[in-house]
């Protein structure tokens, strides 16, 4: 709400400025500076929040310019009704472009701010050749009256539009979304073993970042009033966006716009001073010197400083669900295998997890165990089998469709998000869980279970701050956190001392004391012996046995996997 | 549709370019591939290359100014290499500095050389052949042979010697093969020096093949990063091959369309494998 004030008094602040009879001078000073805004906060949107950084924003403002010059130009269409077709042609662009690489799972950032680079030469070369001829496009347009002289118009046109912009950066920065995103950033995978649905985030935030460029786009292309292909599709937009951003704080929602008012500023008064050469070169230091400097930005740099100093506010736990355990099976795993170029990690593997038991899991190393825990999650795809949780196949579908279903999972080599704080990283799988939760209720949901594994006076650190067996039990308090009907644990406990081994112990038997039903994949055969129900042993990707710990330990074949044959 | 002859001196044409092209992307892919480092800066290296070439070429000849220039840039690449393992550790931070570098380069030059087009006035621009029904320039063609030499060279180096033994374990995995002793941080400084070396040699080709401005530097980058992801990260003879397959396909676009759609060729490309070969990314 204080942010909804904010933005209303800055508008009606800015929105006054036309009506005083300043210099033509001001109106077109501020209305480049919130040109810039607005060109750095929706790049921003996808390449600041996600990790993607696009080198095209130069293509999509364009696309924007060119449809607006074209159409008003060419065809006389009215200005204003350009701009929804404006805005449209570049998230169209963005979402095929998007549709394509963002399928290429392993597709690394840096191809893709490659891709988004050919991409302005691209769409420069279809400009020059079948729209513009090669001269440019004049463009006289009808400019609706909303101030006393046309660049004031234009100027409250852009304001709007700024606004609107930093708007949906900030809502978006709240939002499930937006948490979304960040986790991307922080490591996709993950996310999207959490549920996070990454492709389709990825490709709504292309659009919208797109969208809004291409809005400005067509504004613009009314502003300069003739535009040509070699001045629109300019690399230098593309890199002066990307140095606003960074300068400001890619991971702020206002970042961006801070970034856009100083590097503006710096550049109208070297080209005023009639010294381009010495700005564009003075640009260049610039990016390095934040690069090398202040890698988080301004505002990123500030935020540091704040969380330091906030501290916890912390709710109380919720009641909690019963257990009941029964022999009815959770999930049944038939004939699944995969292999990895040749080697066979799993070989027709058969199993069932029964609802409110603890299964151990084990086997030698290399036996498939990780493997069965990364298939089930959807980390990697079976090549044959089928999975069927609670009477639904689970092969075939997304990974956050099947975490979505229920099933979490922790990660052997801890693997929080990076830039996201301890709470935060809770935070985010009950936002993505069975239910959808807003940021607040996954929020009080994340204190609990920071509560429940002792993390909470930890909750406002970023994670590289915890030690190991912290690291392990945020794994654990992310995983239990979605609330999962079926929690695969892959060996919390390897690297922890003695007492903390007995601390897991007890934090396991009080998960499944909560209705969860537990596959404990482990090594040390003590806390095995403790704490499973029944163990099922693989060998080779297969199964071999199955039944209660003792007599599964005493198997010939067991024995004989784990020690090999004996002779005499 | 256009004559055989046409077809042919363009195939002839799109070779010499996409010899260019290799050239280019041979430091590329060499310090993306082997030191994780995406240096845009190599374009703004290799014209000022070709601006030192041209400002020498009144006294000296052109080929005469690499013993100049190349030992010049191998300490250059060397230098960039300790400000960017020291100062940029994350991929996308080298991209971001080598681009702030090289908004720094083309700003030196426009200054120094104006922004006007420069053409190196040498006696080589006037040699040229007679094949048949095709003609064939002394420039052109030194710009092939020294692109086939040095890819090949380097291919060699790589295949065969314990500095490219060396030099592909730090690809696959650089701590590791630190802990087994290889020197890495020597390494990466020679393939750094190397990579801006050879962004010496590609100067001097430029400078004997085409005219020189400032803002030509980004004309470049589009398709020669497409060849060297074509071709592989990390390989020598990958961007030249690819070099060859996008400068015929583009010679050819433009003989039997315009020569505007040019660019659209490499970036076609570059999609397909994308689509199609996913999986060498």
């Amino acid at each position: 709400m204080r942010a909804a004030g904010g933005f209303i008094l800055i508008g009606a602040a800015l929105a006054v400025i036309p009506f005083l009879g300043l210099p033509a001078f001001y109106e077109t000073f501020l209305y480049l500076l919130l040109h810039a805004v607005v060109l750095a906060t929706s790049w921003n949107l996808l390449s600041g929040y996600s990790g993607y950084f696009s080198f095209g924003h130069g293509a999509f403002f364009g696309a924007g310019v060119y449809v607006t010059a074209a159409l008003v130009g060419q065809y006389s269409w009215n200005f204003l009704a350009t701009l929804p077709l404006a805005a449209g042609a570049a998230a169209l662009l963005g979402l095929v472009l998007g549709a394509i690489v963002f399928r290429v799972r392993a597709l690394r950032g840096e191809l893709f701010a490659l891709l988004t680079l050919a991409i302005t030469f691209v769409l420069a070369t279809i400009m020059l050749n079948k729209v513009d001829g090669g001269p440019g496009i004049q463009v006289m347009a009808d400019i609706p009256k909303l101030a006393p002289t046309a660049s004031g118009s234009l100027y409250l046109l852009m304001l709007a539009i700024a606004l609107a912009t930093v708007w949906i950066a900030h809502a978006v920065f709240y939002s499930r979304f937006g948490t979304g995103l960040f986790a991307i950033h922080d490591d996709e995978d993950v996310a999207e073993v959490m549920g996070v649905p990454t492709y389709r985030f990825k490709l709504a935030a292309f659009c919208l970042s797109c969208a809004l460029a291409g809005l400005a786009g067509g504004i613009h292309a009314v502003f300069v009033s003739y535009v040509t292909v070699a001045e629109t599709f300019s690399i230098a937009l593309a890199v002066n966006v990307v140095l606003m951003s960074a300068l400001g704080g890619t991971r702020h929602w206002l970042g961006p716009a801070v970034g856009a008012i100083v590097i503006t500023a710096l550049l109208y008064g070297f080209t005023a001073g009639q010294a381009p050469v010495l700005g564009r070169a003075l640009v260049g230091v610039i990016l390095i010197a934040v690069i090398v400097l202040m890698p988080e930005g301004i505002l990123g740099k500030l935020l540091k400083r704040r969380r330091r100093q906030s501290s916890s506010s912390g709710t109380q736990p919720h009641p909690v669900r019963a257990a009941s355990p029964n022999s009815e099976p959770i999930l049944v795993a038939r004939n699944v295998s995969k292999a990895f170029k040749g080697v066979q990690a799993l070989a027709d593997a058969s199993l069932e997890v029964r609802r409110g038991e603890i299964l151990g899991l084990v086997g030698p190393n290399g036996s498939g165990k990780s493997t069965f825990i990364n298939v089930v999650s959807g980390h990697y795809p079976a090549d044959s089998g089928s999975l069927i949780f609670e009477g639904e196949e689970l092969i075939g579908r997304p990974a956050h469709r099947i975490a979505r279903a229920g099933i979490a999972r922790t990660y052997q080599i801890p693997r929080p998000f990076a830039h996201l704080s301890v709470l935060q990283n809770v935070a985010l799988p009950p936002m993505f869980g069975q239910v959808v939760m807003h940021r607040a209720a996954a929020e009080a949901e994340a204190w609990r279970w920071l509560e429940f594994t002792g993390l909470a006076s930890k909750a406002h650190v970023l994670p590289a701050e915890l030690n190991l067996h912290q690291r392990k039990f945020l794994e654990l308090a992310r995983a239990l956190a979605s609330r999962p009907r079926l929690l695969f644990l892959d060996e919390v406990l390897s690297g922890l001392t003695p007492t903390e081994m007995d601390d897991a112990i007890r934090l396991v038997r009080a998960i499944r004391d909560q209705g969860a039903t537990i596959v404990f994949v482990e090594h040390v055969m003590r806390a095995v012996m403790e704490l499973t129900d029944r163990v099922v042993v693989l060998t080779y990707g297969k199964a071999i046995a199955a039944g209660l710990p003792l007599e599964v330990m005493r198997d010939p074949q067991v024995v004989d996997a784990y020690l090999g044959t004996a002779h005499a | 549709m256009p004559s055989v002859t046409l077809l042919g001196q363009s195939v002839l044409s799109g070779i010499f370019i996409g010899a260019l092209y290799g050239l280019l992307g041979l430091g590329l892919s060499l310090s993306w591939g082997m030191l994780r480092q995406v240096n845009l800066a190599h374009f703004a290296l290799a014209f000022l290359g070709g601006y030192i070439t041209f400002q020498l070429s009144g006294r000296l000849d052109p080929f005469v100014t690499l013993v100049v220039t190349v030992p010049l840039f191998f300490v250059a690449g060397m230098a960039l290499h300790w400000f960017l393992s020291r100062y940029a550790p994350d991929m996308l931070n080298t991209l971001l500095v080598t681009f702030g570098l090289t908004s720094i380069i083309e700003a030196g030059i426009q200054r120094i050389w104006t922004a006007d087009f420069m053409r190196m006035e040498s006696h080589y621009g006037d040699i040229r052949w007679k094949l048949g029904a095709f003609y064939v320039s002394f420039p052109d063609l030194v710009t092939l042979l020294l692109a086939m030499i040095l890819c090949g060279a380097m291919w060699a180096l790589i295949r065969f010697t314990d500095f490219g033994r060396a030099a592909r374990a730090m690809t696959e995995d650089a701590a590791m093969a630190a802990a087994f002793g290889v020197n890495e941080k020597r390494l990466g400084y020679v393939i750094s020096g190397l990579a801006a070396a050879f962004a010496a040699v590609a100067g001097m080709c430029l400078a004997l093949t085409h005219t020189l401005a400032p803002v030509q530097i980004y004309a470049w980058m589009g398709v020669v990063f497409a060849a060297v992801m074509i071709g592989g990260l990390g390989s020598a003879m990958g961007p030249l091959l690819a070099g060859f397959l996008i400068g015929v396909s583009e010679a050819l676009t433009m003989a039997v369309t315009a020569p505007t759609w040019a660019p659209l060729v490499s970036f076609t490309l570059l999609i397909a494998i994308i689509l199609f070969r996913p999986a060498r990314f």
